[in-house]
């Protein structure tokens, strides 16, 4: 690298910390919250960023919805503040926050009509009667219910009482739409249509949003990123291919996807790659990536099932494979999930494209090798 | 049908008539020419006539009208506030104690609450000049007292079923708390005051035990009047009386039925749209 550059990243580093500075939205700062003795969410630290969608992605109690309440004005944090854009809005009541609220029962008002529950928040900002009228139009186009204006929400399928809430919350232009659960309401089928529909409005409108979930999939589809919490900490930050790719800990790599998990020590250390020694497998395991610490440390890999690869024939190399028999198969349609028990009596996942459409090439008891490459292993702690 | 007689119509049949026959049988004699309520001596309409002319007993059906009204308006709006402070308004201290203090009147035998009811007004009226003497006031009060309890019975149900996030919503959205009591429980709630207001209305209608103690000269209610004039001797007069009740309460219950199901046929038709746009059929 010469001189150039090196002058050429310094600027681009200043350019993005400058984009940066003017893009936080909300800044969540060591924010904890109590119940009494339990403690709910533990010395928060996160930015979130102007116009993207940020999902927090937690199994049930890991304290994501008290946090999304806390932003919302419904709990004040223990600790800790909430800055939206610099300013402080803790004591600031629900209902004088710019941040509207998509419940996951999605709360419409039962005895108001699709106009009349997308119009309410406007209401209270007793604007003249002819602009709620354009902006309700507006907003029911955006979502695609115009014929549905008059009606009220018992008589609406799932899907369009969604339809009706995104556009309620959207209605007085919040600075932060906060989302709760958005498709725990809906079956499956509709939920992945409705996912992408809704990041689409999401999108159009331009709003900063962060939406709760445990359905990975979910945050995987619509956030640009996710953050991962357990048990009131944020775990890791990151896009969706960053977390399933690069998963920091045993938590992320086991909560999002399926994961293969070997147990080993260190046995030999290189600068860019390190020879790992499982119980569990006869042959080594060679990852090239280096890592830091010390010597002969105790470490898990963790191997994504999609990255394992099977074979009938015995590979060449000396790393990286494994000698077994197929314990199990679960035929999923696209793809077939083969369970492959090892000599040492570890199963291992391994995940199969179904391409050919007549052979079947692995049955049940077969005695397979599985083999990965250098690069689909990741060291953790 | 297959079979005309099942076993399960002969119990409906069976139900009934056990159920309806004395009043069929009661609304049959109230045409009874006789001067004894037991013996049939031919058709006539005079006891109607005479009932339109006891000065006493339209009073005291005017009467008990009036305090039933009363009494239920003020039961709903005590009782609501009772069911919300119970249910939206956590745990604070002393609330179990609170929730069955509450619900005590609905278990307590009706002599026990009339005579403490009486010895309260009686030690008031000598404490503090208030109430100067029994009448309609304390009756009111008295059937407050009870009614209150039944409504807030009703409306804690109703409040605890209802969805807290819609509460949330509407304040998320901008309402303060008043308003959002106001434009968003009320209404949803609506069905449930009106039906502990008919609950209410009609205890105080029936109540006989607590407004004999309570009540003074002046302010006789009709089942007073009506248990007095049976204790000597029934009189066709009461006959006709039940009936026009009963009549009264059907067309009530009719009309009810009838706007009932003009909505719900509303509802439906509002449920078949000609057009469904694509992409919104979710």
């Amino acid at each position: 690298m010469g001189v150039h550059g090196v002058t050429t990243a310094v600027l681009d580093f200043e350019a993005e910390l400058k984009a940066a500075a003017g893009k936080t939205l909300i800044s969540i700062q060591n924010v904890s919250k109590a119940f009494g003795e339990a403690v709910a969410v533990r010395d928060f630290c996160l930015n979130i960023e102007k116009g993207e969608i940020f999902a927090l992605l937690g199994g049930s109690g890991c304290g994501k919805s008290t946090l999304l309440r806390m932003l919302a004005g419904f709990e004040e944090p223990t600790s800790g503040a909430i800055l939206l854009e610099g300013e402080d809005v803790s004591g600031i009541t629900p209902h004088r926050r710019p941040f509207n609220m998509m419940f996951q029962s999605y709360a419409l008002f039962p005895h108001m009509t699709v106009a009349g529950n997308i119009a309410f928040g406007l209401k209270q900002e007793s604007l003249p009667k002819r602009e709620i009228e354009q902006r309700v139009d507006e907003l029911l186009a955006l979502v695609h219910m115009e014929p549905y204006r008059n009606r009220k929400p018992h008589q609406l399928s799932g899907g369009q009482r969604q339809r009706v809430a995104l556009a309620r919350s959207l209605a007085k232009r919040p600075q932060l739409l906060l989302l709760d659960e958005p498709m725990g309401a809906l079956d499956k089928k509709l939920r992945s249509q409705m996912q992408l529909e809704v990041v689409d409005i999401l999108k159009q409108v331009g709003v900063t949003c962060v939406m709760v979930t445990h359905d990975q999939e979910e945050a995987m589809t619509m956030a640009d990123r996710i953050g991962i919490m357990n048990q009131g900490e944020l775990v890791q930050v990151g896009t969706p291919h960053d977390i399933y790719e690069y998963p920091n800990s045993r938590y992320t790599a086991e909560f999002v996807g399926s994961v293969n998990l070997f147990e080993g020590r260190v046995e030999q250390e290189e600068p860019d790659a390190v020879l790992i020694r499982s119980p569990q497998l006869q042959q080594l395991i060679h990852v090239d990536h280096g890592i830091t610490g010390p010597g002969h440390q105790q470490v898990a890999v963790a191997l994504r099932p999609e990255k394992v690869l099977l074979s009938k024939v015995r590979p060449e190399k000396a790393y990286n494979w494994a000698a077994g028999t197929i314990a199990d198969i679960a035929y999923m349609g696209g793809h077939s999930v083969y369970h492959v028990q090892l000599d040492s009596g570890m199963r291992v996942l391994a995940v199969r494209s179904n391409i050919e459409r007549r052979e079947v090439r692995y049955r049940l008891h077969d005695p397979v090798f599985i083999q990965w490459n250098a690069d689909s292993g990741v060291v953790l702690e | 049908m297959a079979k005309r007689f099942s076993f399960s119509t002969a119990v409906m049949v069976l139900g009934l008539v056990f159920l309806y026959l004395p009043m069929l049988i009661m609304v049959i004699y109230s045409f009874n020419e006789s001067r004894l309520v037991t013996v049939w001596g031919g058709f006539s309409t005079k006891w109607y006539l005479e009932l339109l002319r006891d000065e006493q007993l339209l009073a005291a059906i005017w009467m008990s009208l009036r305090i039933a009204f009363m009494s239920a308006t003020m039961a709903v709006v005590l009782g609501t506030l009772a069911a919300f402070v119970m249910v939206r308004f956590g745990r604070f201290r002393g609330h179990t104690l609170f929730g069955g203090m509450i619900t005590a009147p609905l278990v307590m035998p009706e002599v026990i609450t009339g005579l403490s009811l009486l010895l309260l007004f009686v030690s008031m009226g000598q404490m503090i000049g208030f109430p100067t003497d029994r009448g309609m006031t304390t009756v009111w009060i008295a059937h407050t007292t009870f009614c209150t309890a039944y409504v807030a019975v009703v409306v804690n149900a109703r409040l605890r079923e209802m969805d807290i996030s819609i509460e949330e919503a509407a304040m998320d959205l901008g309402a303060p708390p008043v308003k959002v009591f106001f434009v968003i429980i009320l209404p949803i709630i609506l069905p449930a005051l009106l039906s502990g207001w008919l609950l209410a209305f009609t205890l105080s209608l029936d109540d006989l035990v607590i407004a004999s103690f309570v009540s003074g000269p002046g302010s006789t209610t009709l089942p007073m009047v009506v248990f007095s004039s049976v204790r000597l001797g029934v009189s066709p007069k009461i006959n006709a009386l039940a009936t026009l009740i009963i009549l009264t309460v059907s067309l009530f219950v009719f009309i009810a039925w009838w706007f009932a199901r003009r909505v719900e046929q509303r509802a439906q038709q509002q449920l078949d749209p000609p057009e469904q746009p694509a992409g919104a059929s979710g």
